[in-house]
């Protein structure tokens, strides 16, 4: 039984549960559902963490940006072609202290969606999010990015224009901004896409987000040729914050409560918070040169391989 | 000590030099190699015409009729471009592992490393074209689709360092599918330390000229292909981010003509230059013969 499923069945009691008024049945129903959340913190498996990052119910970017920051300004276009509703960005006050946001957005309803392309940002949207990041540079603003994609937008429109340049530029630019960046993954983090704004000193995850390559259902395609497969996939692929904490991508894990962000709104939102507060103030007194080092640094040791050492032929071979 | 035993290792190296010694011809897979044995026969894929092997061969693997410019090794590369007995190859000895633990990869690695005498799918080292050093770094399309994964985006990224540090410029031929699926989230993280690279040679004030050749797509064109100073393209070659069938299935439509090839990048604006194979050593010369640095 999948998250989805066992999710129904929870609103299903607690619906229940404020009907009846038989204390005993009450109680009943009650530990059922505290059972019911353990359940879910302990059994997710990696395609329930998928369901629930893609869950139509989570929490956006808008949201998160809502509660975050005070006094949010929305700053549009990239100058050049078009503004992309995919990536919002803007410039707002965590905590008394001016950062320039950038995020993916999805929307909440099928109109939203249809607005912002399904978070799938075209060109002109890393632009506008590199335009706004070198702005954030020359005000010494810290940057802050909420990755929510599943991918970049795959059109003609978008290739015409230069969607690997644009994703190559961000990754250029931002490996060398003298502010910090901190990323974190709301939802869906999906390739190139969610990593040409995902360059941070720090990268955090929600605990029921996903980031990964490609999409389950592209993995399974692309190497099993059946794309109906994807439950699997998203078991050997590693894209749970779990696992990538454990590989060394990510430096930390947002908590989320049972059945994911959407139930318990406001408490992840303060968690997401503290956590930027946090960060943020460990790269207060950092140099401009440091924190440039610490992201180059935390990047370029990424990998896994080996390298024949030649120390060993010492006095083997002539 | 321990930079003469390198020396010493590079001069073996070099002694045995031309020779990243070609597969047996395997059954299935077809080798474009000068390797296999005299009386085949080659057909181009774009016109459907067949010749002799030695004659597109000496046509620099290019068809006598069309044009059109076949797919080559890494080794073949190196030959064409630079001088004789010029390339020292860098950067030996990676192995690449399964970070992932995916069924049957460590299969599949063995058998490309087997069919193309390849470690990995880049090759890069020393070189001269017409006499201007520089560090050439070929990816060989051959061994998996020259995908990136973590070997290949650590070699890009050491091959650009070695550029830094020898303050040469660096030529780069992309021949990628993409980030290497199997290797997940490491193959994505290569873009983030290719880029990063890139941008350090770029403040040391270094030439980076990236050629384009068939298939350029995926990861590796949203990371270092596309961010050269001068980006040259081979002529009809496939250069894009995503693949034309994924966008066919997103937009449920069938792609005009001549979509993502290089000349349709041309006429957006989104590289350089176009040329034939014939005159890609010649246009390298002139272009490095440019910015050739001058000491004051």
């Amino acid at each position: 039984m999948d998250i989805l499923r066992k999710e129904k069945k929870l609103l299903a009691l607690e619906g229940e549960l404020e009907r009846l008024d038989d204390a005993k049945a009450v109680e009943g129903i009650r530990q059922t559902i505290e059972s019911y959340k353990e359940q879910a913190m302990t059994t997710l498996t990696a395609w329930d963490r998928v369901l629930l990052a893609r869950h139509p119910l989570r929490p956006n970017a808008y949201a998160y940006i809502e509660s975050v920051f005070d006094g949010f300004i929305e700053l549009h276009g990239d100058r050049n072609f078009a503004d992309d509703r995919a990536i919002v960005g803007g410039i707002g006050f965590l905590k008394g202290e001016p950062v320039t946001v950038i995020a993916q957005v999805k929307g909440s309803c099928t109109e939203e969606n249809i607005a912002c392309n399904f978070a799938m940002a075209h060109p002109e949207g890393y632009r506008k999010a590199l335009r706004l990041m070198k702005q954030a540079e020359k005000f010494n603003r810290p940057v802050i990015t909420f990755i929510d994609t599943p991918g970049a937008y795959p059109g003609i429109g978008a290739e015409a224009r230069g969607q690997g340049e644009a994703i190559a530029r961000n990754l250029f630019e931002m490996s060398d901004l003298s502010v910090p960046i901190i990323a974190i993954v709301i939802g869906e983090g999906g390739s190139g896409g969610a990593l040409a704004i995902g360059v941070g000193n720090r990268v955090y995850m929600l605990e029921n987000s996903i980031y990964s390559i490609l999409s389950p259902e592209g993995y399974a395609s692309i190497l099993w040729k059946d794309a109906s497969r994807a439950k699997e996939a998203a078991e050997v692929m590693k894209l749970t914050s779990y696992d990538l904490e454990e590989l060394g991508i990510i430096d930390g894990i947002i908590l989320e409560p049972p059945f994911g962000a959407h139930h318990e709104r406001e408490e992840v939102f303060q968690a997401v918070k503290q956590t930027l507060i946090d960060t943020l103030n460990r790269y207060r007194t950092m140099s401009h040169f440091d924190i440039k080092t610490e992201r180059y640094a935390k990047y370029r040791n990424l990998g896994f391989f080996q390298r024949f050492n030649y120390e060993h032929l010492k006095g083997v071979v002539e | 000590m321990k930079r003469d035993l390198l020396k010493d290792a590079y001069a073996r190296r070099r002694l045995r030099r031309p020779h990243i010694e070609p597969p047996p011809a395997p059954g299935k897979d077809k080798m474009l190699t000068p390797d296999v044995p005299e009386g085949l026969y080659e057909k181009c894929p774009a016109c459907k015409t067949t010749f002799p092997q030695k004659d597109v061969l000496a046509n620099k693997m290019v068809c006598l009729s069309c044009q059109h410019h076949f797919r080559i090794r890494a080794v073949d590369r190196i030959l064409m471009m630079t001088d004789a007995d010029s390339f020292v190859e860098k950067g030996f000895g990676y192995i690449t592992l399964n970070p992932l633990f995916q069924e049957g990869y460590d299969q599949k690695i063995h058998q490309y490393k087997k069919q193309t005498g390849l470690d990995e799918a880049y090759v890069y080292g020393y070189a001269e074209i017409r006499g201007e050093p520089c560090i050439i770094g070929v990816m060989d399309s051959y061994f998996m689709m020259g995908s990136m994964g973590s070997v290949v985006g650590e070699k890009v990224t050491k091959s650009i360092e070695y550029a830094l540090y020898k303050k040469l410029p660096l030529v780069l031929f992309t021949a990628s599918g993409g980030a290497r699926m199997q290797e997940g989230i490491y193959s994505l993280m290569q873009m983030a330390k290719t880029s990063g690279a890139i941008r350090k040679m770029h403040r040391q004030g270094l030439l980076y000229i990236s050629v384009m050749t068939h298939p350029t797509t995926g990861g590796v064109t949203a990371s270092f292909a596309s961010l050269g100073d001068i980006i040259l393209a081979e002529p009809q070659a496939l250069i894009g981010f995503a693949g034309p069938r994924v966008i066919e299935q997103t937009i449920k439509q069938s792609l005009p003509e001549g979509f993502q090839t290089a000349e349709f990048l041309l006429e957006k604006g989104m590289i350089d230059k176009v040329v034939h194979r014939h005159a890609l050593r010649e246009t390298l010369y002139r272009l490095l013969n440019m910015h050739r640095r001058v000491e004051f």
